[in-house]
């Protein structure tokens, strides 16, 4: 039980990579744009079975589906956003997340009608096979590629977002709008942008899930529920605080693998419910 | 509707009701009436309360399994595994709604949706529950020990006879003082509680009565098709019954009813399409929020120059919702 903490640890931490990139890209959506992305799920997907796609029928490597599926998703993205989400604004926030929500249906359907329920293997580039061995545990090398890896780009987009000129841009559209707009500031490319970003940082996660889970349809609507419950936990109040939430909370779930393991699927939602009580509004809200 | 309309309108839909057991096959009839009964008590929380759960699934499972433990486990008594069905939901419904009226709009979603995925995995873990497989084979039993319910037709005269009681328990609901208050809640939330009003309490009664109703569904289900599984608490649930309500019109009576039959009607066409039928419900999701936000209903009322009165309250309600945002 005790041997097996350190590595149920880091695939918790693995898991928390995940929910941080798409819980990142979640909140920055709402943020600007006032929609939860139901379909984040469906992108993380997306991206997954287009670098599987990429390797299968092109034979196109690892390194250029993580620049690719995040670039074609992105540019989806914009297509959404142009063609129905934009029409939703002005509406309550459940339209958005009921638009979305009947996207997620239709892109997993086709993706079930052309490969089926069962998983596709993607095995990890051959630059990080092999692991090391770090006495308590062995760290194989891509576990700890992808922990580092969206580490790094979730604070990127944080740094990006707090210190950029474009950031200060969003960050000022997020507090009014109309008036960015009379700066002459284009707000409504700003949201085709920031969309564009949630949804490629959802598809970056699900490159890098690739090789550690196998592809299937199914992978979108597995994670979104736990990104959800990751959402409400860390409230959308705050960029860094949704990131933080997203890897412990990964964390607790590895650790209570160790323990426990029928609990593991519940702890998160169980956390959700503590939460909920003592502070309503989340650990970062504002409300 | 006119006067005379309205009870035209009733005594058509009496007459069409009695005679569809002997035109269309019972075993769909039953399946609608009970996704007719679970999308109308959803209504009450969505269309009337505000309210948006993402999570009904649960309260429709837990009176299914409920019901199926029941009338395998125990005893063969269908009106017992119904009431039964119904405290299970209530209870859960007071647990789920206790927690979820803390936060509101997409939040609220969020929550209800993460708290039903919890029943999700009992139902799937739980020793009683049968795992992956379910329920099978639940017997219907025999009503108050006379009338025995594996007759199609006969079962099909009792789940109607409950899709009326529950309909006409939302009916009364919606038009009672507490309805209003609701309706009020729903408009401006701050006013009411200016007003001094309970605002969390009686969103939290919403709840539970929905959930009951749910429940109520979800075991009437359980009976009428011999089984409960783990779609009746899956997300997917959740997500259909918001498709029915949506469709058939939000806030309206009758919306929620006319899109649950056209969403299993679609659902069964659609079935020799397998993959799909998701593609197709996901399409007629988007358009109905982009395009036809009234649902059917809705849209007939609001074009109904005799219906003048009610298309003016939407209007007016909706006028509120812009000031809003």
């Amino acid at each position: 039980m005790i041997a097996a903490l350190p590595s149920q640890a880091l695939i918790g931490l693995i898991n928390g990579a995940f929910y941080a990139l798409l819980s990142l890209g979640m909140a920055i959506i709402f943020g600007m744009l006032n929609v939860i992305n139901f379909a984040q799920g469906a992108f993380y997907m997306i991206g997954a079975f287009l670098a599987w796609m990429l390797l299968h029928y092109f034979g196109v490597s690892y390194w250029t589906a993580l620049l690719a599926a995040p670039l074609a998703v992105a540019a989806l993205g914009i297509f959404v956003e142009r063609l129905l989400l934009s029409r939703v604004y002005r509406l309550d926030h459940i339209y958005g997340w009921l638009v979305t929500y009947g996207l997620a249906l239709m892109a997993e359907s086709v993706f079930r009608f052309f490969y089926g329920v069962s998983g596709k293997p993607y095995s990890p580039p051959a630059d990080l096979r092999g692991g090391i061995d770090l006495g308590l545990m062995f760290l194989p090398t891509y576990r700890g590629w992808v922990v580092l890896v969206s580490a790094v780009l979730c604070l990127a987009v944080w740094l990006a977002i707090e210190r950029s000129r474009l950031g200060a841009h969003l960050r000022a559209a997020v507090e009014n709008p109309v008036l960015v707009q009379a700066f002459g500031i284009n707000v409504p490319r700003l949201l085709t942008l920031t969309y564009a970003l949630g949804v490629g940082l959802a598809a970056f996660a699900g490159v890098l899930a690739a090789p550690i889970y196998q592809v299937t349809p199914l992978m979108g609507s597995q994670i979104i529920v736990v990104v959800f419950a990751v959402v409400v936990i860390g409230g959308l109040g705050s960029i860094l605080g949704t990131v933080v939430t997203g890897f412990s909370l990964g964390l607790i779930q590895g650790v209570t693998k160790a323990f426990y393991p029928q609990a593991a699927d519940l702890v998160i939602f169980v956390v959700m419910a503590a939460v909920l009580l003592a502070l309503p509004a989340g650990l970062f809200g504002r409300r | 509707m006119t006067r005379i309309g309205t009870p035209f309108a009733i005594v058509a839909a009496i007459s069409a009701a009695i005679a569809a057991p002997y035109l269309i096959y019972p075993e769909f009839l039953m399946q609608a009436l009970c996704f007719a009964l679970f999308a109308s008590a959803f209504n009450l929380l969505f269309g009337y309360a505000g309210l948006l759960s993402f999570g009904h699934a649960a309260f429709f499972g837990a009176g299914a399994y409920t019901a199926a433990y029941l009338m395998t486990a125990v005893s063969e008594s269908p009106l017992m595994a119904l009431g039964a069905g119904m405290m299970t939901a209530g209870l859960l419904g007071a647990v789920i709604g206790g927690l979820a009226v803390r936060r509101s709009g997409v939040y609220l979603a969020m929550i209800t949706l993460s708290l039903a995925e919890i029943v999700y995995f009992v139902a799937l873990h739980a020793s009683f529950t049968g795992g992956e497989d379910g329920l099978q084979g639940v017997p219907r039993g025999r009503l108050l020990g006379i009338v025995d319910l594996d007759d199609a037709r006969a079962m099909y005269f009792f789940t109607l006879a409950v899709y009326a009681a529950g309909t006409a328990t939302l009916y009364r609901i919606v038009h009672s003082p507490y309805g209003a208050i609701l309706g009020a809640i729903k408009a401006n939330e701050q006013r009411a509680l200016s007003l001094g009003y309970h605002v969390s309490r009686y969103k939290m009664l919403a709840f539970i009565l929905s959930a009951v109703l749910s429940g109520l569904a979800g075991a009437l289900k359980a009976l009428s098709l011999h089984f409960a599984s783990l779609g009746d608490v899956y997300w997917h649930t959740s997500g259909d019954v918001i498709l029915m309500t949506l469709l058939g019109g939000v806030g309206t009576l009758a919306g929620p009813s006319v899109g649950a039959f056209i969403v299993v009607a679609l659902s069964d066409v659609l079935a020799q399409f397998g993959e799909w039928v998701n593609f197709i419900l996901g399409g007629v999701f988007v358009l109905c929020v982009l395009l036809f936000r009234r649902g059917i209903v809705g849209e007939i009322l609001a074009r109904l120059p005799a219906a003048a009165a009610p298309a003016a309250k939407w209007r007016r309600w909706q006028s509120v919702e812009a000031r809003e945002r």
